[in-house]
């Protein structure tokens, strides 16, 4: 959050957002369609149903300067292809399991179902989404591989008593 | 003409897989009339200098095992890389990070502090923690930088093959060192390994059902394993269907399941992401808290999505985002 202070532009989330043909995206159709307003920070992907989702689409997002990722599907029951959103909610179930025991907070990755008809539930989810990452601030990752490393400053570390000492006794 | 001359090394590693070259037995004799070795610093006493005395490119190749984590080992890389002509990145560690790529999980501060103040067998009253230079009467010392991060072989230098493996299957060293001799090799960059995987040779291969269905996930020792029965059907977390074949089964086939070694076969971005998708698809339940109930039986995913690939994944370690991480980052 410091970092949001100390920089003159004020953080703006990017959401990377996977949405299902079948509802999903056509509820953010149908709230475009409606002229709601809702945060910009959202970039749609289309695909044909949440159970598509492989979950190294999810850390590529991450990995390439998304500061969240939302993955919208059909209602449990609801799916188009019977039960990929089954599919997508036990990868998500398991992926927030990873994401977390690696210093990944919760709140960048989210699953909601959204059915065709809910415009506004899109809207409200958005909004709420580039809320709570904007709180987080910025996902900061460790710079890509094969940028080669410049002999990395590895941090000072605090001792009482240096080897030093020890050695002249 | 003279022979083609033959480095070896090694990084950040358990000594596994200069053991797999040993492993070779009676069949490293041809190998051995066929190259010279000048390098091998495990075996034979070679020192940097005989490296440095090399003109750029003499070694025809150099197998470089472990991963990359110190200052001396990015700098003894870096000269082995302008002296050879390939590079073959040996075994897990230098392929994908292997296991002390888990050391991503934290960082250079809490693994000195754990290892050298914490553990109940340290008695380090002094607090006495490795330093980079130190001053004595005879002079000033130093020691090579530990890094944060633990790095693949490739995220440092340029890297032409890759032997997969925990340590590089006997076969498949043997296969890799006659097609250099013999100069027919695959595309740079590749894996010097079937491109399937591990299901395909398992010899339980039959007993996998057409689609998994776990209501609950198990530890070897926890059941009486059936030596017959596919391990995944069985309950037990193998990795088969997403690691590359080549081993021989050899875990499976002494009832131990796939722990991934071999690492992805070649269309797959992040290993951990394609284990975990696989792993969690099996679940048999369509009911949010007992999906999240029976996924909570996996205690460590990383450690066991990404036993050796995490410095090789997509995210590369893990972050903390504290207060302390961000002092970290603006030096």
């Amino acid at each position: 959050m410091s970092d949001n202070e100390a920089s003159k532009e004020p953080f703006e989330p990017k959401i990377v957002a996977f949405f299902c043909n079948w509802c999903t995206y056509t509820a953010a159709d149908l709230a475009g369609t409606a002229r709601m307003v809702y945060a910009p920070n959202i970039r749609v992907v289309r695909i044909m149903c949440s159970g598509r989702l492989d979950p190294q689409f999810v850390l590529a997002a991450f990995r390439d300067g998304a500061d969240g990722v939302l993955i919208g599907g059909c209602h449990p029951g609801d799916c188009h292809y019977q039960e990929g959103n089954y599919y997508a909610l036990r990868r998500f179930t398991l992926l927030k399991k990873l994401l977390k025991s690696m210093g990944i907070e919760e709140a960048r990755l989210r699953l909601e179902w959204i059915a065709a008809s809910e415009g506004d539930k899109v809207k409200k989810v958005m909004n709420d989404m580039t809320e709570a990452v904007r709180e987080l601030g910025p996902l900061r990752l460790e710079p890509r591989a094969y940028d080669l490393i410049q002999a990395q400053p590895a941090a000072e570390i605090e001792v009482t008593t240096s080897a030093q000492e020890v050695h002249h006794e | 003409m003279s022979k083609p001359k033959v480095g070896f090394y090694w990084c950040a590693s358990c000594g596994g897989c200069e053991e797999a070259v040993i492993d070779l037995a009676e069949d490293i004799l041809p190998i051995v009339e066929a190259v010279d070795i000048v390098f091998w610093p495990v075996a034979m006493d070679f020192k940097r200098a005989d490296v440095e005395a090399l003109s750029d490119g003499e070694l025809a190749v150099s197998f470089i095992n472990g991963s990359v984590r110190s200052s001396e080992q990015y700098e003894m890389v870096g000269l082995l890389r302008a002296k050879s002509q390939l590079i073959v990145a040996f075994g897990s560690c230098a392929h994908l990070g292997g296991i002390p790529g888990l050391a991503n999980m934290f960082d250079r501060k809490e693994m000195f502090e754990e290892i050298y103040l914490r553990l109940p067998s340290v008695n380090n009253d002094k607090r006495v923690m490795p330093a980079e230079e130190i001053t004595v009467p005879e002079g000033k010392l130093t020691l090579p930088a530990s890094w944060d991060t633990v790095k693949t072989l490739d995220q440092v230098i340029e890297v032409d093959y890759y032997l997969p493996g925990c340590p590089p299957p006997v076969d498949l060293i043997k296969e890799a060192v006659n097609a250099i001799l013999s100069g027919e090799l695959p595309p740079k960059g590749s894996v010097l390994a079937p491109d399937v995987a591990l299901c395909e040779e398992c010899p339980r291969r039959d007993s996998k059902p057409e689609e998994l269905a776990l209501k609950e996930f198990k530890r070897p020792h926890e059941i009486e394993i059936d030596p017959e029965k596919c391990l995944l059907a069985q309950g037990l977390l193998c990795l088969g269907p997403v690691t590359r074949k080549g081993c021989g089964a050899s875990c499976v086939s002494v009832n131990m399941p796939c722990t991934g070694c071999m690492g992805p076969t070649g269309r797959v971005m992040d290993y951990g992401a394609k284990a975990l998708s696989a792993i969690a698809s099996s679940v048999d339940s369509k009911d949010e808290h007992e999906i999240s109930a029976i996924l909570d039986r996996i205690v460590d995913p990383v450690g066991t999505f990404y036993r050796y690939s995490l410095p090789a994944s997509l995210l590369h370690r893990c972050y903390q985002q504290t207060a302390s991480e961000d002092e970290g980052k603006e030096q």
